[in-house]
Order: structure tokens, then sequence, then C-alpha cells
């Protein structure tokens, strides 16, 4: 959907236009899901399970009952519904079993929340707890304890995924291509090592948060901070069994989502809630702590990597093993285990790859996607792996990578032929080396090192992810015109600060050539009124529903010629038009304005022709198939988008403390529809990279408490965490099916800067870290014990076992 | 303010954005829910009710406070200016307008608070160093932007802003 070729011809797109969404953020006025006050809206809280695991054996609630102002009380034994998207295994609320620390066992709803607190606290649930599986790895022991005995019941999209009943996997995903036996067999080296990371909380400065009222004969309506309204319509009706015309959606401004929005969380609670209550509205919203616990975060990985390579730096096989902590429900981790197995080599090209990754139950809260949907996960081994290969042949690491990128004519892991159109992340990674002077430090760098003390590393690491998704995925954009001539968009993506609402107008007004100021984005989403998108996930945003706002346009224009056409008894082909009136194009004098067939053209004498002028585009993405179940193969991107990052850092050698002096950060976007929106997504998205690669991510104890469910004791980035200079640089090589050559860049900036601080800290100092977060004292634990880390370099040769 | 027997609502009369304000709230009810519940001015957001994140900042008699942290019986009597207050004669102020056009809001669920500390800073440093904003700004989450955006914002407010950051294009 290349709608112009011509990058000169442009005037909209390609402009730092204002973003369209900010004006009542600004005031105050913006109305989030929390901000909304019902008549006669009653207030929720949750009573939450202390164990990790346990068998319920008695709730109590008459004490609970018995407060004034309680309207309804609801527990796991009266709500037999399960959700799900990818596998359908959580029930509303915990049945008989808790799984996790803080999983839901009851839930109140009372006139205050004040009431409703107390009433949760005279709340008496009798466990018998039991002994939790907490260590992914050995969950994966056929003698380790059921997460889910029950496994082998439960409905999955089978075509995509593979539950193995009788163990903890929730999934397994397999990839072959090549022959990895072979390309061992040519290796001169192999290179072995396990890299492993914790589950991180995504933060959204906006709780969870929902508004649930089921009014007579089953009439829903759910207000929700969510990603994806019409697939938590979706679930919400599979799992009610309700007809989907009864069930509305409504999504307000949201406050932050970053994947932990997606899919259904609090909205089947409130509804059961409401239902119990007579139908009076109900409201949650959960609590910091709730965030951690209550709702889920991103899963825990160990990756083991064995790389073989040659002496000449080209890696000709790898073998990749994930492990996956779901947590106590998989049902979006499957996903990320799935989408994480098909690019689990980052972007380079492995001509002999084999992937089993395992999605993993555990008694833990439950993990779900969270911007990059695994791949910063992935890429933080790959990528330290990919440094640890480099300095066993001796070759510099940029340029080991250079040598095994993906380029055009590679084939992906998935058998996919990459091509000029694709995109270049060598590019990247050159734009990223020049920005840090990779490679040497610069005179005033060698005279900090002398004046501190401290030392100077530089590193680079790249990445690509594309958007995962089902292959069938498809969105609807709606224009209409209004009576001035001025349109208004309906589609709906939630605009949870990424920008895409603005992009996409961007897009309109560039093809209908009109400006900015004449279209106006619907922001808020609502099943009832707005058409279909799947979800707001994927960074497959502003692709999709930008294709399908080109289309709309063009619908658009097409009916405004047709009555244009009929005015001036013309053939629509001899038409042209400016942004206020449609015109021949041999006699532009002889026009009709927009304004003047809005909503239907009528002569002098009265005879109406035409009606409102709208325009309806829907796009489905193309070409997309499933991926064959033994061997991994297939086509599942939409687009890729890659990137790069350059990382300085200074280290103490000392005491392991350490400061980002710059990172630069480069990604082939295709085309910046918005340079000041792409920007902030680089900016933020390698700051909330860096919050992972630094501090961020659950720590529990042995029993399977979360011990750090707050910002005391999980901390995020603050304005003082910004690395001294930050560079944001796009690389453009139109994307050929992309809204003007664009391509999705909303995740890609938190990936891989976790690997590239990880090397650039091993640069500066020697520090070897295998595990992120890399706090300081880690830092300072690698320099004391310089052989801790677990790897294998093997020399291969005559008589070398491989 | 009078005195009352304990968790009976206590009258209290303040200034909100200039308007005088009397009601009678339960003396537990915190300075935030005051404000969002009672007055109706919800643009105050409540980002972890423990006073780290900063989503909550009003300016009480002037200084930034996480409105969380504040008991509204403690504010009888003060000054309280809020996000509300920003505009004037319904006209976004030149620090609304900046944060506009430098992008940054992103979900903006956190500018209301972050308006606040900018007001706080401005006041305290009229030309603030990067360091002084930084430090100005350190209580206010921002999980969207990365506050380059937000800083570069406030450099252009105070005059101060040397070169734009900038999207730099290559061609593929």
């Amino acid at each position: 959907m290349y709608a112009d070729k011509d990058p000169g011809s442009l005037k909209v797109v390609g402009t730092p236009q204002r973003r369209v969404d900010v004006l009542e953020k600004l005031t105050g006025a913006a109305r989030y899901t929390a901000d909304l006050k019902l008549p006669g809206m009653l207030y929720a809280k949750v009573k939450r399970s202390p164990h990790a695991r346990a068998r319920i054996i008695r709730i109590d609630t008459s004490r609970a009952a018995a407060l004034p102002g309680v309207r309804s009380i609801i527990t796991g034994e009266e709500l037999p519904y399960r959700v799900g998207l990818y596998i359908v295994d959580k029930y509303v609320m915990a049945r008989g079993v808790v799984r996790h620390f803080g999983e839901a066992v009851a839930a109140v709803a009372a006139d205050s929340i004040e009431i409703a607190q107390r009433a949760v606290d005279l709340i008496e649930v009798e466990y018998e707890v039991l002994t939790p599986v907490l260590d992914p790895v050995k969950a994966f022991d056929r003698r380790s304890p059921l997460v889910h005995p029950d496994l082998g019941e439960y409905e999955y999209v089978e075509a995509v995924f593979t539950p193995v009943p009788g163990t903890n996997i929730a999934n397994h995903t397999k990839l072959r291509k090549g022959n990895l036996a072979k390309g061992f067999r040519e290796a001169d080296w192999i290179v072995e090592r396990e890299y492993t990371n914790p589950s991180v909380q995504h933060v959204p400065m906006e709780t969870h948060v929902a508004i649930g009222q089921w009014g007579p004969r089953d009439q829903v309506t759910l207000w929700s901070s969510a990603q994806s309204p019409f697939t938590v319509r979706n679930l919400f009706c599979h799992a009610f069994k309700l007809p989907h015309k009864n069930v509305r959606v409504i999504v307000p401004y949201v406050g932050g989502g970053f994947g932990g929005k997606a899919g259904i969380h609090l909205e089947p609670l409130v509804a059961c809630l409401s239902r119990k209550a007579g139908g009076r509205p109900v409201r949650l919203v959960a609590t910091r702590e709730e965030e951690f616990s209550l709702l889920p975060c991103r899963s825990a990985l160990t990756y083991r990597i064995k790389t073989g390579l040659r002496n000449d730096g080209r890696i000709v096989a790898q073998k990749m093993t994930m492990f996956w902590d779901a947590g106590a429900y998989a049902d979006y981790a499957v996903n990320v285990t799935r989408a994480s197995g098909y690019s689990a080599s980052g972007p380079y090209e492995i001509p002999n790859a084999w992937i089993d990754a395992y999605t993993m139950y555990t008694n833990k809260p439950f993990g779900t996607a969270y911007r990059g949907f695994g791949h910063v996960e992935f890429s933080w081994g790959i990528e330290r792996h990919m440094d640890l290969c480099a300095r066993t042949i001796g070759m510099d690491p940029l340029e080991f990578r250079k040598v095994n990128a993906l380029r055009p004519g590679s084939l992906t892991l998935t058998g996919e032929r990459i091509t000029v159109n694709t995109g270049n992340v060598t590019k990247c990674m050159e734009e990223v080396a020049k920005a840090i002077n990779y490679g040497r430090l610069t005179a005033r760098e060698k005279a900090r090192e002398k004046r501190t003390g401290k030392k100077i590393g530089k590193a680079v690491a790249a990445l690509h992810k594309a958007p995962a998704m089902p292959p069938f995925t498809s969105t609807v954009v709606i224009l209409r015109m209004n009576e001035d001539g001025t349109v208004t968009a309906n589609f709906s993506l939630s605009e949870i600060g990424q920008g895409t609402y603005t992009s996409v107008a961007q897009v309109i007004a560039e093809r209908l050539k009109f400006p900015m100021e004449k279209i106006r984005v619907c922001l808020d989403t609502d099943t009832e009124h707005d058409p279909y998108d799947w979800q707001t996930v994927a960074s497959k945003g502003l692709v999709l529903t930008g294709n399908a706002a080109i289309l709309a346009a063009e619908d658009l224009l097409r009916r405004a010629y047709g009555t244009a056409g009929q005015i001036l008894r013309a053939h629509p082909r001899d038409l042209d038009h400016d942004d206020e009136k449609v015109f021949l194009r041999h006699h532009p004098d002889r026009s009709v304005t927009f304004r003047e067939m809005a909503v239907g053209y009528a002569y002098p004498d009265g005879n109406g022709i035409g009606g409102q002028i709208v325009g309806v585009g829907r796009y489905i993405a193309q070409g997309l198939s499933n991926l064959n179940k033994e061997t991994g193969q297939g086509h599942p991107a939409l687009d890729w988008t890659y990137g790069a990052h350059g990382i300085i850092v200074e280290v103490d050698p000392e005491t392991g403390e350490y400061n980002v002096l710059k990172v630069a950060s480069a990604f082939d976007v295709g085309k910046a529809i918005n340079p000041e929106c792409v920007r902030g997504q680089a900016v933020g998205g390698m700051l909330q990279g860096l919050g992972t690669a630094v501090c961020e991510g659950y720590m529990y104890d042995t029993e399977g408490h979360l011990l750090n469910p707050s910002f005391t004791d999980n901390k995020v980035p603050t304005a003082m965490d910004l690395p001294e200079e930050v560079e944001s640089i796009a690389v453009e090589t139109p994307q050929i099916d992309g809204p003007y050559g664009a391509r999705g860049v909303g995740e890609h900036p938190m990936i891989a800067v976790c690997g590239a601080l990880g090397n650039a800290i091993q640069n500066a100092v020697g520090a070897d870290l295998t595990h992120m977060p890399m706090r300081q004292e880690d830092v300072w634990r690698a320099l004391r014990k310089k052989t801790s880390i677990n790897h294998f370099i093997t020399r291969c040769g005559f008589g070398c076992k491989r | 303010m009078k005195r009352a027997e304990a968790g009976e609502p206590v009258e209290i009369s303040l200034r909100i954005n200039g308007e005088k304000v009397t009601c009678r709230v339960p003396p537990h009810v915190t300075l935030l829910r005051f404000l969002r519940e009672y007055v109706g001015l919800t643009g105050t957001k409540e980002g972890c009710s423990a006073g780290e994140c900063g989503a909550c900042t009003v300016l009480f008699n002037g200084r930034a406070v996480n409105s969380c942290l504040v008991l509204a019986v403690e504010a009888d009597g003060a000054n309280i200016r809020t996000v509300e207050g920003e505009c004037r004669n319904n006209r976004l102020s030149r620090l609304q307008e900046l944060l506009d056009k430098h992008h940054a809001v992103q979900c903006g669920f956190c500018t209301p608070g972050m308006i606040m500390s900018i007001r706080d800073l401005l006041a305290r440093h009229p030309k603030p160093t990067l360091r002084q904003i930084q430090e100005g700004i350190e209580g206010n989450f921002c999980r969207c932007t990365g506050y380059v955006q937000i800083i570069e914002a406030i450099l252009e407010y105070t005059g101060q802003l040397k070169k734009k950051g900038e999207l730099k294009r290559v061609r593929g």
C-alpha cells in the first residue's frame, strides 16, 4: 500500500505534526476509566491469595455479607467460566485451588471503597498450603507437581500451539531449519551458554481499571482501560456464552498499556459483581500492589544457546532452548513463546537452526504480552552470546554481527526470504556505531577516564521483530464527511500513548490532500459505534490501520467523485480535487465543493443526489500463514522492523557502579510518518529497556511470595536515570506494502538495550554477566568472581566431540 | 477547622485554583481523593497511593506535594492548584503549548502531576540547569516518553533550548 512513491510530493506524511490526542490530557479534562462515576455505582475490592499454591478448603463470606453497604460478594465456586485467547486456562477467579500469590479468591462490591475493603478483610479463607512449583526448568521434570493437572481438557488454538497434558508444558514450539548436525560438523568452534532474566512489571502509570454493568436480559456494558476492546468483547462473550450484540465495551483514554492491558483482565470480575448486585455498575481500580500480582507481568526466561561457528566468523549452526516461566496461567505466554521461537536468533542468518521453546507453568503471577513480546528477553541472551562468540574467534563483535546479519537473499528461521525492501539491519548498526564512535575512545573520553579513574566501554547490539498476531488479523477505518467538508475518522486501536492515532490521521490527510486541521479522529473506542480491530498490540497498528485508512480515503474520494461527476456532468476520471472542491482537470473553474456534497447535494429546485460522503477501508494481513508445528516453517511476519542500539557506559572498576553516557538508537521504520512520534517511541522505549536492563524485576522468597510489589522495592527509571546523551535515528527503507512505506516501531526501541549495555560493561571492565537486570552490585560481584560464568567453549578439531 | 469526633466528617475551607471551596469530609480522606471524588477535579491522577510516582502532584501553597500523602483536612485554609487551573480563559498556557509542541505527552496519565512539578520547579528556578530540571521532575514517573521531550519543552519555556533534539533520518 505504498500510496505515493515520490517522497518529495508528500505534504503531511513525514512532518512532525502535533499529536491529535493530547489537548484534554494537558488540561486534565481527559477522562480515564477511573475518572468515570456512574449513577448508582458500587466500588469493588478483591480478596487475594497469600499463598503461591494451595487448596481452598473453605471460604466464609457470612461476616462480610452482614456488613451494611455490601451489595454483592462472589467467589470462584459460583463462577464456572474460563477465559483465554490462545489457551483457555484461567477461571475468572480461583476455583478449588490457588495457583499464584495474589490470585483473586473472592470479591466484594459495596457502597464505598471503605466498606468493600472492610468486607474483604472479613472474608475468611481456609487453605491447605501446598509446595509450589517455582523453577521453570525444574517444572520440566516429569516428577514435578502439576500446576494444571487438567491441562488436557483446556480449549486452545490447535493449529498453532502444542500443550503437553500430564506435564507443566503449556506449549512446545519447535523450529527446525537446515541440518543441525551437519552444521555443527562444519564448525571450528562451539560456544554454549545459558542466559536468564526475571519477570518484570509493565508499570503503566494508570493501573488496570474496569467498570461493569450487567443489566436485565444479559445486556452488558464494560468500561475498561483495555488495549483491545473487541478482544475483550469476544473473550467475554465466549466465556459467558452471550451474543456479541449484547455486550458493549467502551475504552476511554488509557494511561499506558505496554501489552499488560491486552487481552481480558478485570472485566469479567466486575461484570459478575454487577450481575449479583442487581445490575448496578461496579468499578474496580487495581492498586499498584495488585498491578504486580493480581494482574500479569512479563514472563521470565531461561535461554540456552549453543552455537557452531567458523573461524571466518560465520555461524553455521545454532541450537536454542527456551524455558519461558509463564507463571500460573499461560494464555499469552504460549504466544510469546511462539513469537520468540521463530525469531530467537535475532536479526542474523542461521543456516542450520534448532529451537525448542517451552512455555512452563509455575506457581507465580502469570506472564502476558509486554512491549517486545519476548524479544527483549531473548535478545538479552542472543546479544550477550554474539559477543562471546566474537571474542572466542578474536573478531570484533560489530564485524561479527555484520558478517551474520540478515540481508537480501537470506532465509529467516522460518524460511522467509529477505528482500531489499524488508529493511536494513546493517545500516542500523553502522549508524549507531558512527554515533558512538564505536571501536575507539575519543580524546575527551580518554581524558574523562583519566580524570575519573573509571573505564569507558562501548557496544552495538542489533534487533528485529515482526508483529506477533494471527495471520489473518484485520482492521477497518470508517471516514465520514461532516457538513462543512471536514472528515471524522473511526477505528478501534486504543490510543494508549503510542501516537498511532496521529500517524493514521496524517495518512488520511495525505491521501485526501486535506490539511490536518480538517481531520478529526475519534479517540475513545466503543464496540457499539466503532468498526472492528483485533487488538492494539504487536506494533501492527500503523501498518494495518494505515493501509485501511488509505483505502477508506480512496473510497471516500470515489464517492465524492461519483456525486461530483453527476453535478459537473463529467466522467469521474476527468476529475481532480483539492481540500475544498472537486473540479474538472481540464476546466478547473468548473467545480463543486465538498461542503455542498458532504451530506447530499441539493439542486436549486430542491432535488437531491448523493447522501453523506463516507469512506470505508478494510485491510487484512496478506500472505501470512500458520507455522508448521514440527518444523516452524512458514510465513508469520507482516513486516520486520530492524534496529540497533549503540551504548557508551562508564564503569567504576572497583565498585561496579556505572553510568550510561550515551545511547544511540536506529530503527528501519520504512518511513517516519511523524518524526517526533518516532522519536518519542525511540527514546521512551529505550529508557524502558534500560529499566529492564538495570534494575527492574520480580523477586520471590522460596515459598513463592512476591517480595517487591511496589515502587519502593521495584524501581523504574526516573528523569535522573537518563543517559547523558540520547540520539535517535530513523533508517528509511520503504516497506512496499506499508502505508507510505512505513513500518511499526512501538515495541522495538525496548529490545536489545539490555544486551548492548551488558556488552559495553564487559568491554569496559571485563565483568561477564549472564543475568539481567545488571544491578551495580552484580557488576561488582562479576568483577570479583571472574570465573563464575557457566559457559563452555569447545575448540573443534581432530578427535573433538561435538 | 472545628474539632470533631473521630471519623466524623469535618468542614474544611480552602481555595482550589483560586475558587473558594467549603466541604465536609471525613478526616481519613486524602487530598487526592477529596479533589477527585468530593470536588470532581479528576485531572489529578492516582498512580500508586504511596507517594512514589508523582501522578497525584498538586501545588499546596505554591509547593508541589503528593496529594495521596496529604489529608484533605490538612489542606483546610490552604491554596491548592491542580492541572485544571493551568488554562487561563480556556486557553492553553504557554507551558501546555510547549509540552504539546515537543510531543512531551504520550498516554497523558503523568501529565497533570508533571505540569504541577514543573510549575514548582520554575517558581524556584526560573532558569533551571539540566540537573535541576531532572531533579525537579524526578518524583514524577513517566513510563512513556523517556523524559527527553518533556525536558526540551521546559528548556524552551525558559529560553534555554539551544538545539532541539531531532530524529536523524537516513535512507535505507
